[in-house]
């Protein structure tokens, strides 16, 4: 298997719009993911009959195949970018609602009864002390969806999108593996770059994780 | 003042936890909760600041009843320290402690500088305020956790075995420190503790609670110690309630006599007249340390001083260490025996 490096020299235009195209569906779905796992997870972290019917939920979404979730989409959303951003969503849910939820449950009973008995409020408790000592738990929930969703994203070439994926669609009919190479590379470069970001991030929203001493 | 009135708590899985409370725990002092666990002394500390709700009964803290007031309100006016002080670890120590004044609206410069200044206040030093709760010991955690209660200047003060985590020598340092606070803020404390001799040492007011959470007893440690109620009080005093006793009783009332000349043993001074240890004439090489006592030290302490003495005497010093007299074992026997019928005619 031989690279055709002036195919690569040639089509870079193509594959920096390609790159982006594959970002931006895999972070909406995360984003999107987030959205709606974070206000999900606090309802099943604080009411526990309903814990297990979320997660269990959000485990069925995750068995159904991917291929599958686009063609159900299809009549809704028809052929577009929605329909992408849609079915990689439904998947980070499984992930992100588990590891919020999880997150959650980590954070020491005793802190949480110090905030209230300093006076704080429930919702601020939430955002000022549950959410940011959740966040390491989280935030692997995040990388994990993120590395997923970048994976992910090829599946929806199916339905004309898929960002790189159209590279392997292309080098398979043309027998020409070049863009299939070029396509794993620079898959696996995005979640390598994203995840190692992400890492950043978390680093510095912990300050109180450093210095272990 | 706090005020407890036919207090009752029944949690729902049928246990109660405190059974027809009245008792009234001063302003300005120190009232102390003790008892085995399960006796409701927690469960009563906590339902001050509404952690818990009465089932029956009125609370009243400062003439007003709790349940009329907002319940975050009402805490934010009340300082809470908890065991393991609760402290939160994600916020670095001067944030820890700026909590209740951020919540109370101060905004952060104004509240920051009130959390440095506490931060003093407590022993601890300046640079403590940039660090993070894991990154301190035992003891400092605790100290943070009282400067956060004391943050807002709160009238009454709830302390849930505060210091119930800590090594006994640093615990000793965190019921003076506590003790030399109270000197200058006179606090209204509810302090809960299972520690017999924490009770003695920090409170003005002592309640026994049995299990079941009956009040058996509630009276000052002198009271508590020479007339127990009955059989239950006297045996969580312990044993060596006679001595405990002693240890609220100064030494100040005990003689002083010059030291006597002649003698096996000399008691050798520095050049600041300062007790150094005790010398003996027959064996040069014999040396018995000394441990000068002030006034304000206790009987117990001038007992234990004078059995471990080779004369029986005990170095007497004034604020500044330097020699006054000394006081003999008879004496100190004396008083010992006279401090206790006097509580107990008392009592």
């Amino acid at each position: 298997m031989t690279i055709d490096w002036s195919w690569i020299a040639d089509h870079t235009d193509d594959l920096t719009t390609l790159t982006v195209s594959h970002l931006q569906a895999a972070l909406s779905a995360v984003f999107f993911g987030l959205l709606i796992s974070l206000p999900l997870a606090v309802v099943a972290h604080r009411v526990r009959p309903l814990r297990g019917i979320l997660l269990g939920l959000s485990n069925v979404l995750f068995t159904i195949p991917s291929i599958a979730i686009f063609v159900l989409l299809l009549p809704v959303s028809g052929l577009t970018r929605t329909t992408t951003v849609i079915g990689l969503t439904v998947y980070t849910l499984v992930v992100l609602l588990r590891n919020t939820v999880e997150g959650l449950d980590s954070v020491p009973a005793k802190t949480k009864e110090a905030a209230k008995a300093m006076g704080t409020r429930p919702l601020r408790t939430l955002l000022t002390v549950e959410l940011p000592l959740a966040l390491p738990v989280i935030m692997a929930g995040v990388r994990i969806a993120t590395v997923m969703s970048i994976s992910l994203v090829s599946v929806a070439t199916y339905i004309g999108d898929g960002g790189l994926g159209q590279l392997f669609t292309d080098g398979f009919q043309r027998n020409f593996p070049t863009p299939v190479i070029v396509g794993v590379v620079l898959t696996l470069l995005l979640a390598v770059v994203a995840d190692a970001l992400l890492v950043a991030l978390q680093y510095a929203l912990t300050p109180w994780k450093r210095r272990r001493a | 003042m706090i005020q407890f009135d036919a207090v009752h708590k029944r949690f729902p899985n049928g246990t109660t936890a405190v059974h027809d409370l009245s008792l009234e725990m001063p302003e300005g002092g120190v009232t102390v909760l003790v008892g085995s666990s399960g006796c409701g002394k927690t469960t009563t500390l906590r339902m001050i600041n509404r952690m818990v709700e009465p089932t029956s009964g009125t609370i009243q803290v400062g003439g007003k009843d709790i349940t009329q007031q907002d319940a975050a309100e009402l805490r934010r006016s009340i300082g809470y320290v908890i065991q393991q002080s609760g402290l939160f670890p994600h916020r670095t120590v001067l944030d820890n402690v700026a909590t209740v004044p951020l919540l109370l609206g101060w905004g952060r410069r104004k509240a920051r500088s009130r959390a440095a200044e506490l931060l003093e206040t407590v022993g601890l030093a300046a640079d403590t305020g940039r660090r993070y709760p894991h990154q301190l010991s035992g003891g400092q955690q605790q100290r943070v956790g009282v400067a956060r209660a004391l943050a807002a200047d709160p009238p009454v003060l709830l302390m849930d075995e505060p210091f119930g985590a800590v090594d006994p020598v640093v615990r000793t340092q965190l019921q003076d420190e506590l003790l030399r606070l109270q000197q200058e803020l006179s606090k209204t404390i509810v302090f809960v503790t299972h520690d017999i001799d924490e009770a003695v040492r920090l409170g003005d007011q002592i309640a026994i609670f049995r299990t079941g959470g009956h009040l058996v007893q509630c009276a000052t440690p002198t009271e508590l110690l020479a007339r127990p109620a009955d059989d239950f009080v006297a045996d969580f005093l312990g044993a060596e309630r006679g001595l405990k006793l002693l240890s609220l009783t100064s030494l100040a009332a005990v003689p002083q006599a010059p030291v006597p000349e002649g003698g096996t043993w000399t008691l050798v001074l520095d050049d600041a007249r300062k007790p150094v240890h005790w010398a003996s004439k027959s064996e040069p090489d014999a040396q018995i340390p000394v441990r000068p006592l002030k006034d304000t030290d206790s009987l117990l302490s001038a007992l234990n001083e004078s059995v471990a003495s080779p004369t029986g005497l005990i170095a007497r010093v004034d604020a500044d260490g330097v020699l006054t007299g000394v006081s003999s074992r008879d004496d100190i026997h004396e008083h010992a025996g006279n401090a206790h019928t006097e509580a107990r005619v008392a009592a």
